[in-house]
C-alpha cells in the first residue's frame, strides 16, 4: 500500500457542500472490485455476461435496465415485508450514522448506513410511493439513472454486511438485508464482482469456492494428517464420504487451502480423532462458506443446499460446522425456511457428553466452537494451555457468529481453557458490538486494499491498544474470511501481531492419547523452552 | 476488463492483476513479460522447477496446489519461494506458470 498510515488515517470527516444526490461514486482505478468475468455469469445461467470494467463510461446494461430494476424491486417488494418495511421505517435518527467501520475509517457520509440505504430508498420512493412521485426530490425521491446505478455498485460493495450499524437501530433495521437486495437488483442487470462470481461458479462446478477437486481436497487433509504425525506422533485417520458415519464435518475451504486457516484444520483433525468422533468430510460439501449470500437468495438456497443433500445421502444424524463467519448467517438466519426444516436428521447431540443441542434442533447444525466448549465443560479433554504461553491473545468476534448467531461465550470458554494469557479489547468493540474485518461478504479482493485497509481501522485500533497495553501477539478468531484477511490488517496497522483460529490452539494444548512430547507447534515452528531441551 | 500483453510477437490475454486469462496460451514468451514484471534477471534451474510443479499440478487439477503442498513437491521452504518470487507464490510464481489467481477465502 502506497499510503503510509499516518497519512490514512488522517481522515476527512467534513461532509461536502453539494448535496448528495448530486456526488457521483468515484469509480477511478482501486475504487472498485473488478467485475464479474464473463465466463462465470455464463456458467451460472447469470444475466448480461460481458468483457467491461467499473472505470467505462458505457456499463454495457440491458437496453431495458431500468425495466428490469424496477419489476426487480417490486418483486422483491411484494416478497419480503422485511423490504418493504426496512424501506417505509427509517426515521433518520442517526444512530447508526458513526457505527460503521468503513464511515469510520472513510469519513464518507454514504458510508453512513442511513444514506446508504437512502441511496435504495430514494428510487422506492420514486418508483413506489405517492409521495416520491408527486414531490420527487424534496420527499427524498430521485430517478434511476446510469449513475444512481454506478452509486449502488460502488457503496453496496463498501458495505461487508457486518450488521453493526442493525445493533444500534431503534427499529432494528438489518441493513445487511438491505445490502443483499440492492446486489440482488446489480445481479439481475449484470452488474457483479469478480471476486463472488468466481467463488459461487467454482463451487457450482466443484463443491467448493476455491474449486478444489475431490483428489485434492482429500490429498490435502492427508498432507495435514503427515504434518500432524510428525508435531504428536499419533496417526490421524479422517474418512471420506462414508456413508453411515454419525456427523458430517463441513468447513469452508479456506481452511483446507490458505494459512493459517490449515492450522485450524489440523486442529479439527487433531480433536475428532482423539475423542474418537464417528464422522466424515466429504468431498462434495467442502465448503462450508456461501458466496451465494452474496449474490441472490436462490443463489444461496442452491450452494446451502448441497451440504444438506449429502448429509442426506450419507445418512449422517447431524452436521457440525467448522469456523466460518456467514456460513451461520445462512444457516441460522435463512436456511430454515429455504431448504429446511431438516427432518431427515436428528437433534445434535454429543455423543461425548451426552448434551443435546436444542439450539440446532431445527438446523441440525453445530458450530465447533459449540460442539468443544461443551467437551471441555464436561472436563472431557486434557489440555495443556502452557503450549500457548508464548502467546499473548485477545478475540476477534467474527461478526457473523457474534450477531447472527450469538456465538459470544462458547470461543471464549475454550480460548480460556488453552491460553493462559488472554486480554480482551474495549467492549465497545467486542461481543455484538464488534467491528468487522472490513474485508467480509466476498470484498477481500487485493484490488480495494485501501478500501479493506480503512474499513478494517477501527478494528486494527482496538487491537492496538490491547497490543500497546498488555503486549497482545495473537488475534484469534472463528471465520475464514478473517483468518485471510487479518493478516494483511495487521500487518499494516499492528504490526506484530499475527492470527489464528481457535481450534490452532484448541490443537496446541490438546493431550493426545499417545503423543510424543511436543517440541513443534502446529506451523511446525519450535515452542518456546523446547529448543533447548533437544540435544541439537 | 481482459487486455492483451505481447512479447517477441507472441500476445496474451490477461485479467485486470495481469493473470493470462487462458492457460492454453501458454508460452515461453509469457515467462519473459512476467520475469521483467517480478524483477528476475536470470531464470535459474530452481525457478523452472517451480513452474514446471505448478504447471503439471493444474493440469492434472485444475487448480493450484495449495502452499504447503507447493513446499513439498519442490522441496522448498516457503521463504525460498519468496527469494525466487519476490511476489510469492501466488502473484510470483503461478502468474509464471499462466495459473489464474485464486478466490474465495483466501
Amino acid at each position: 500500500m502506497d499510503i503510509k498510515p499516518e497519512e490514512m488515517i488522517k481522515i476527512n470527516t467534513k461532509p461536502p457542500a453539494k448535496h448528495w444526490m448530486d456526488i457521483p461514486a468515484d469509480l477511478s482505478e482501486g475504487k472498485f472490485c473488478y467485475p464479474a468475468k464473463a465466463k462465470s455469469l455464463e456458467y451460472l445461467h447469470l444475466p448480461n455476461p460481458r468483457d467491461w470494467s467499473p472505470a467505462d463510461e458505457d456499463w454495457k446494461l440491458p437496453e431495458n435496465w431500468q425495466q428490469i430494476i424496477h419489476e426487480g424491486f417490486k418483486e422483491r417488494l411484494d416478497k419480503y415485508r422485511s423490504l418493504k418495511v426496512f424501506m417505509d421505517v427509517c426515521v433518520r435518527c442517526g444512530a447508526c450514522a458513526d457505527k460503521c467501520h468503513f464511515y469510520i475509517g472513510s469519513g464518507d457520509p454514504k458510508n453512513m448506513p442511513v444514506l446508504r440505504a437512502e441511496l435504495l430508498r430514494s428510487i422506492y420512493r420514486n418508483d413506489f410511493t405517492t409521495l416520491g412521485k408527486i414531490f420527487g426530490r424534496l420527499a427524498g425521491a430521485r430517478k434511476l439513472t446510469p449513475l444512481v446505478i454506478k452509486e449502488w455498485f460502488s457503496y453496496f460493495y463498501q458495505c461487508t454486511e457486518c450488521r453493526r450499524c442493525s445493533v444500534f437501530c431503534p427499529y432494528g433495521i438489518d441493513t445487511a438485508e438491505i445490502t443483499m437486495m440492492a446486489r440482488e437488483l446489480l445481479n439481475l442487470i449484470g452488474v457483479n464482482i469478480h471476486w463472488i462470481k468466481d467463488p459461487v461458479s467454482n463451487c457450482s462446478r466443484t463443491g467448493n469456492h476455491l474449486g478444489i477437486q475431490p483428489q485434492n481436497f482429500k490429498e490435502i487433509i492427508e498432507f495435514f494428517c503427515e504434518d500432524i504425525e510428525e508435531i504428536t506422533g499419533v496417526a490421524i485417520n479422517p474418512s471420506f464420504n462414508r456413508k453411515g458415519a454419525e456427523v458430517l464435518f463441513v468447513t469452508p475451504s479456506g481452511d483446507a487451502f490458505a494459512d493459517p486457516g490449515t492450522y485450524t484444520f489440523m486442529g479439527y483433525l487433531m480433536l475428532f480423532e482423539h475423542i474418537g468422533l464417528d464422522y466424515t468430510l466429504s468431498t462434495y460439501a467442502s465448503e462450508g462458506g456461501n458466496f451465494g449470500l452474496f449474490t441472490s437468495s436462490d443463489m444461496m438456497k442452491k450452494l446451502n443446499a448441497k451440504m444438506y443433500h449429502e448429509a442426506k445421502r450419507l445418512g449422517v444424524k447431524y452436521i457440525i460446522g467448522g469456523e466460518c463467519g456467514h456460513m451461520w448467517r445462512v444457516i441460522n438466519q435463512y436456511m430454515d425456511t429455504m431448504n429446511g426444516p431438516a427432518d431427515f436428521l436428528d437433534v445434535p447431540k454429543s455423543p461425548i457428553t451426552g448434551t443435546v443441542f436444542e439450539n440446532a434442533a431445527s438446523t441440525k447444525m453445530i458450530h465447533i466452537a459449540e460442539f468443544t466448549a461443551d467437551l471441555i465443560k464436561h472436563n472431557k479433554l486434557k489440555l495443556d494451555p502452557k503450549r500457548n504461553d508464548h502467546l499473548k491473545v485477545t478475540w476477534h468476534d467474527s461478526c457473523n457468529t457474534a450477531r447472527a448467531m450469538g456465538l459470544l461465550d462458547e470461543p471464549r470458554h475454550v480460548l480460556n481453557a488453552v491460553c493462559n494469557n488472554v486480554f480482551e479489547m474495549p467492549p465497545s468493540t467486542t461481543r455484538e458490538y464488534t467491528f468487522c474485518c472490513g474485508s467480509g461478504s466476498g470484498t477481500n479482493t487485493e484490488e480495494i486494499m485501501e478500501q479493506r485497509l480503512r474499513g478494517g481501522l477501527p478494528r486494527a485500533n482496538a487491537v492496538k491498544y490491547v497490543h500497546d497495553k498488555y503486549g497482545v501477539n495473537m488475534l484469534g478468531c472463528v471465520c475464514a474470511i478473517d483468518r485471510a484477511v487479518l493478516p494483511p490488517l495487521m500487518n499494516y496497522w499492528v504490526p506484530g501481531v499475527e492470527v489464528t483460529g481457535l481450534h490452532e490452539l484448541v490443537g496446541n494444548a490438546l493431550v493426545m492419547d499417545g503423543e510424543i512430547e511436543r517440541t513443534m507447534n502446529l506451523r511446525m515452528e519450535d515452542l518456546p523452552g523446547a529448543e533447548g531441551d533437544s540435544d541439537e | 476488463m481482459a487486455e492483451t500483453v505481447e512479447y517477441n510477437g507472441v500476445s496474451f490475454e490477461v485479467d485486470e492483476d495481469g493473470f493470462m486469462l487462458d492457460f492454453n496460451q501458454f508460452a515461453p514468451e509469457w515467462i519473459e513479460i512476467v520475469k521483467k514484471e517480478e524483477g528476475i534477471s536470470e531464470l535459474t534451474d530452481e525457478h523452472t522447477m517451480v513452474i514446471d510443479v505448478l504447471q503439471d499440478y493444474y493440469k492434472k487439477n485444475g487448480i493450484a496446489p495449495m502452499v504447503r503442498v507447493l513446499s513439498k513437491l519442490t522441496g522448498f521452504k516457503l521463504k525460498h519461494i519468496y527469494e525466487l518470487f519476490p511476489s510469492g507464490p501466488g502473484k510470483g510464481a503461478c502468474k509464471m506458470a499462466g495459473l489464474p489467481k485464486p478466490t474465495g477465502c483466501v
